[in-house]
């Protein structure tokens, strides 16, 4: 919707015009590129929206429940709390909600989400940036090992079918890929850790270890690895069987086209053949599932940093929800979001990169 | 019906899912008639290891493992099946409706499931588990319906649109038959085996999103507890650090596990069954 939808407003289509006029502006809108970057602001902007108005107009709503429990606990007038509660959620609450709305946004677009009100005086946006790097750092790591991973298993898998190998991969990509993430994450804690002792969890949960000081040196990074590798290695472990599962199909289809064959009669050798005439294509569909399965791994993030201590966002968001501390709940949903849909932008932009089709093409991809 | 069981059990892998979901459905639905619940706290027996009045040992209350095992999955199984069905009827209509009617109805449609498709579905639903109280079964589903409908929604989009070009629906159309006799009578059926497949795993993914919910202890508890909140209560009383209570904690998560697995060896069957090229 957001580029059909939006595109009318900015481009008044004019009857007469069939061809493709040279006008720069008209190019612009048709850039595939422009169209995806305005419909990933426009998601966003959905999202606050629809945050803002849940959070603002529920019948209980966080901000009449702050309001009451203030009053409640310290004693304190409506109007005191009132007061508090406006400071808190960076927004004027006397003001009609389309204008609380608008004073809202502009807060939002110069970064201020309010204020958590457990820790009192802490700005939401300095817990958003205190936690979302260890996120972003676990999951694209786990993500690009898991996709190059996947691809090259798939590959192995296709090159040789029927055989023992590809059963054998097979078996193992449906099963880890059956199985939540989460339910393999307590496996590993029960087993590995607890029963067997084969790995130090005690010393391995957390983000990092305290007294290390953060710098650029081989001592901090190695520790932040060694903290990383329990939930990296769950997310690889669970997204790897559909990588090597789909990048599986898409080669043995990729394997009967035509210029493969050409390629081969060409005298090619195989080791060239298979990267830049099989791999390349049939690694191509995979990008799309790249954008879906970020979102995934994000959310799961919420699962798998609690039950590793991970120190990352999703673990802050489930804290902010226990303790209701609604200022950062909506801050840290709002930030899950806004990195979701990046990451799919980029998904899409770099989709269209491999891809010449996508960025020529004048109708949706799909 | 020997005939729909003879061409399930085609497949081995498949037919073993079959027969797992069976078993599955029949511990959740029977079993608690035969199986007593156990609500008796016996504060000096935590984590008893297992013994012939008690097959699965006892927990962190001393409370039978084995009678929240069969309680526990009544709620699991209604889940993935009540979702599952949910999403895959919304899928249906709205993705054929967008492929047949096209037009503003199309973009409208597709619009929606992109700006669905962009919101990372776990976190909002923890968000919404804190707003509202998931204590409802059927509540539950429908919520998890109304956020994984987009998926399946541009799947079923597509397809339609494929099959739409045909040689028999074109045929079907020249012969004047209606928009609904097209769809119901011409496409659906030949999607059939694409539509069972997704609602398995509309069903696995409900079951994840449920679970994940009771794990991090946003599902209230209940008479008869999911597994999902199973593993929760496992988790915070600390009964993985015990060696004796191994069980009290891998039942669930097996139980969890398992289920997934024969959903998803299931599929397999379907394959087979549904697809006249590979009968």
């Amino acid at each position: 919707m957001a580029s059909r939808a939006v595109q009318p407003n900015l481009v008044p289509s004019s009857p007469v015009e069939v061809r493709p006029s040279h006008s720069g502006l008209r190019t612009v809108f048709e850039n595939y590129i422009f169209r995806r970057v305005i419909k990933a602001l426009f998601t966003i902007w959905f999202v606050v929206t629809i945050t803002f108005f849940v959070i603002r107009l529920m019948p209980s709503n966080p901000v009449e429940l702050f309001i009451q429990e203030q009053m409640l606990q310290y004693g304190i007038s409506f109007q005191e709390a009132k007061d508090q509660a406006a400071a808190l959620f960076a927004i004027d609450l006397n003001a009609p909600v389309t204008t609380q709305y608008v004073e809202y946004m502009s807060h939002l677009v110069r970064g201020d989400l309010g204020q958590s009100y457990r820790s009192k005086g802490t700005q939401v946006s300095a817990i958003i940036r205190q936690f979302l790097p260890w996120t972003l750092f676990s999951v694209g790591l786990a993500l690009t090992i898991s996709f190059v991973l996947g691809i090259s298993l798939g590959m192995v898998m296709a090159y040789r079918r029927e055989t023992w190998i590809d059963y054998l991969l097979s078996t193992f990509a449906s099963f880890v890929s059956s199985v939540p993430n989460y339910l393999i994450a307590i496996i590993i804690i029960v087993l590995f850790a607890v029963q067997w002792k084969l790995i130090n969890y005690t010393a391995m949960r957390g983000s990092q270890s305290p007294g290390i000081p953060v710098g650029f040196n081989l001592k901090f990074l190695g520790d932040v690895l060694y903290h990383a590798i329990l939930p990296v290695s769950v997310y690889v472990l669970t997204t790897v069987g559909s990588w090597m599962l789909a990048m599986k199909s898409s080669t043995v289809a990729t394997l009967e086209e035509d210029y493969v064959t050409v390629a081969r009669a060409r005298g090619l050798p195989d080791s060239r053949i298979m990267t830049s005439y099989v791999g390349r294509n049939a690694s191509l569909p995979l990008f799309t599932q790249l954008a879906i399965s970020i979102g995934f791994v994000v959310g799961g993030s919420v699962l798998i940093e609690t039950i590793f201590v991970y120190q990352g966002i999703g673990q802050q968001l489930l804290k902010a929800i226990s303790q209701r501390d609604y200022p950062v709940m909506q801050g840290i949903f709002l930030i899950i979001v806004i990195s979701v849909t990046f990451a799919n932008l980029l998904a899409d932009l770099l989709y269209s990169r491999l891809d010449p089709r996508i960025r020529i093409g004048k109708e949706e991809p799909k | 019906m020997i005939q729909a069981i003879r061409m399930l059990a085609r497949n081995k892998v498949g037919f073993a899912g079959f027969i797992g979901i069976v078993l599955f459905v029949l511990v959740a639905f029977v079993g608690p008639f035969v199986v007593p619940i156990d609500k008796q706290t016996r504060p000096n027996a935590a984590y008893e290891a297992p013994s012939l009045s008690h097959p699965m040992g006892l927990d962190f209350q001393g409370r039978d493992v084995f009678s929240q095992f069969v309680h526990g999955g009544r709620d699991v199984v209604v889940i993935a099946f009540l979702t599952g069905i949910l999403t895959t009827t919304i899928a249906i209509v709205l993705g054929s409706l967008s492929a047949v009617l096209g037009g503003r109805v199309d973009s409208i449609i597709m619009g929606l499931v992109d700006l669905w498709l962009g919101i990372p579905q776990f976190p909002l639903l923890v968000v919404l588990a804190s707003l509202v109280k998931l204590d409802n079964t059927i509540l539950l589903a429908m919520i998890l319906a109304a956020l994984s409908w987009p998926t399946l929604t541009r799947a079923i989009r597509a397809q339609v649109l494929s099959l739409r070009q045909r040689d028999y629906v074109e045929a079907a159309r020249s012969l004047g038959m209606g928009t609904r006799h097209i769809i119901f009578n011409e496409i659906l059926p030949n999607m059939m085996s694409y539509i069972a497949i997704s609602l398995i795993f509309g069903m696995t993914a409900a079951v994840y999103q449920q679970a994940g919910l009771a794990f991090l202890g946003l599902i209230p508890f209940s008479e008869n507890n999911s597994w999902g909140i199973a593993i929760q209560l496992a988790w915070t009383k600390g009964a993985i650090f015990f060696r004796g209570s191994l069980l009290t904690i891998m039942v669930p998560v097996l139980a969890i596990a398992l289920f997934q697995l024969t959903l998803v060896s299931f599929t397999r069957s379907l394959e087979e069954a549904f697809n006249p090229r590979l009968r």
